[in-house]
């Protein structure tokens, strides 16, 4: 029977990491993400999980113990923010390029200079191209759902790639929220028993992980990593079905909500989601054909999916809670963009940064851009491609 | 030449399946300088022997024999450590060697 539960995101994912009970963590605790692995460290002290938990003394070391006892042969989680990942930097192509398929949830928080602790997407946007799959959450609830989907997808035999889930620091991971959990059984029978390929303890069969493979061999290695990730997305959507008949809760590449018949469209990720949709909802009532695409799998990107969703839209706004500085626009930008072209007759395209810094985006704010979206798709004119919304200028 | 294998024929991760396939990695090829061993001045203290970094010091019996040339890289390392008076290992470019 699921249980309805007050939590906040970082109690969900430790409450999540402890029925998937892994053979082993490793983390190292930062705000946002640092509620989070004291409290599955609590589960361990009381004898709640069987799993190892390696106390590192940093992030690299966290990942790097991960990527070790996953090639062990066996079933590792970790969690980490910020500079956390930052740290991490130099061992998550190694986990996604031995095909350690390790799972991490990461509270995004924003990087410094100046510091600061709050929500940007800077770490999880920043380390895209990792060769991890990535999938994002809006609340509490859908952090849960993707831990769980998580370690079946990243597991599969025709996948196996480590998962990174996104949260939004301190606004999901220190809110809380009703949220539905499937009991201890479930989980236990949906992930399965941990299978590994290829495991360094089994001494019968000795092999190398991370050797050296120069001109003759490291293309092919990556080609084939390439083509793992490419390939996730059917199993992703298996996965999420079989999720859906023992949840009831649907996941999909995206949410796709109310652009059937959209003439203007948000496309943004994680908790400011919940806010767009929400002003969707009004702006419907007064008659406006307003709709919102938010990804939860941004890598691999569903480019074909997205273009069909986009296709009729007449203006689209992208928004992201990161810049990449210098580039032609932010990650989700460029991504949409890209899926854009080709189309005879594309949507118009704007884009903004918000929220940096754990900045509110206020539901005015959101108003404003289907405001200008409105007006786009009347005139046709763009105006201003790339801006900074509601900065102090 | 060895035909090379295709990335879907290689194990995922780019594992390597075989143990000890180091043995096929011939690092001879990359020597500049020859490790010479003289009988004569050698104690057989088997300091050369430790201190190899490719094994490549062939001792029979407690005694060196000879150094395996299709592995030794020409490092010089053992020459360095050779405690024995007059040194019993001298490096001679591989040019100059006969």
């Amino acid at each position: 029977m699921p249980r309805v539960a007050a939590m906040t995101g970082n109690n969900a994912v430790a409450e999540s990491m402890r029925q998937i009970n892994p053979d082993v963590v490793a983390a190292y605790p930062i705000t946002p993400q640092t509620e989070l692995s004291e409290e599955f460290a609590e589960f361990v002290a009381n004898g709640k999980v069987d799993t190892e938990y390696v106390t590192v003394e940093s992030e690299h070391s966290a990942m790097s113990a991960c990527i070790g006892a996953s090639a062990a042969g066996s079933r590792v989680l970790t969690a980490t923010s910020s500079a956390g990942f930052a740290l991490m930097w130099e061992m998550l192509p190694i986990a996604s390029g031995t095909r350690t398929p390790v799972i991490m949830t990461v509270v995004n928080r924003a990087f410094s200079a100046p510091i600061n602790i709050h929500c940007s997407h800077d770490d999880t946007m920043g380390g895209r191209d990792a060769g991890w799959i990535q999938l994002y959450s809006e609340n509490s609830q859908e952090a849960y759902d993707n831990m769980i989907q998580a370690v079946r997808i990243g597991e599969d035999m025709s996948v196996r790639l480590p998962v990174m889930v996104a949260m939004d620091g301190f606004i999901i991971s220190h809110a809380v929220e009703r949220l539905e959990l499937l009991d201890d059984e479930s989980v236990k029978k949906f992930i399965g028993p941990y299978q590994s390929v290829n495991p360094l303890l089994d001494t019968k069969k000795p092999v190398t992980y991370g050797a050296l493979a120069l001109q003759d061999y490291y293309m092919e290695s990556k080609w084939q990593q390439s083509a793992a990730l490419l390939n996730s997305k059917a199993k992703i959507l298996e996965v999420a079905a079989e999720y859906k008949k023992l949840t009831g809760r649907s996941y999909g590449l995206f949410e796709n909500y109310k652009l059937d018949d959209a003439e203007v469209a948000i496309v943004i990720i994680n908790s400011a989601a919940g806010v767009a949709k929400m002003v969707v909802d009004e702006l419907r009532e007064k008659g406006i054909k307003a709709g919102v695409l938010q990804p939860r799998v941004y890598r691999p990107f569903p480019h074909e999916e997205i273009r069909e969703a986009l296709k009729n839209i007449k203006a689209i706004a992208i928004m992201d809670r990161t810049d990449a500085f210098g580039a032609g626009g932010t990650p989700t930008f460029t991504e949409v963009t890209s899926a854009l072209y080709g189309l005879t007759n594309p949507p118009k395209v704007i884009n903004y940064v918000y929220g940096l810094g754990g900045r509110d985006i206020r539901v005015e704010d959101i108003h404003g851009v289907y405001q200008r979206l409105t007006e786009i798709a009347k005139t046709g004119k763009t105006g201003k491609m790339f801006e900074y919304l509601g900065v102090r200028k | 030449m060895k035909k090379l294998k295709s990335a879907r024929e290689i194990p995922i991760g780019t594992a390597i399946e075989d143990a000890g396939c180091s043995r096929e990695y011939h690092t001879g090829s990359w020597r500049n300088f020859r490790p010479i061993h003289d009988k004569e001045k050698c104690v057989n203290c088997l300091t050369c022997w430790i201190y190899c970094p490719d094994g490549c010091v062939q001792v029979k019996d407690g005694k060196v024999v000879e150094f395996d040339l299709k592995y030794c890289k020409g490092c010089g390392i053992c020459a360095e450590e050779c405690p024995a008076k007059g040194k019993a290992i001298t490096m001679v470019p591989e040019e100059k060697k006969e």
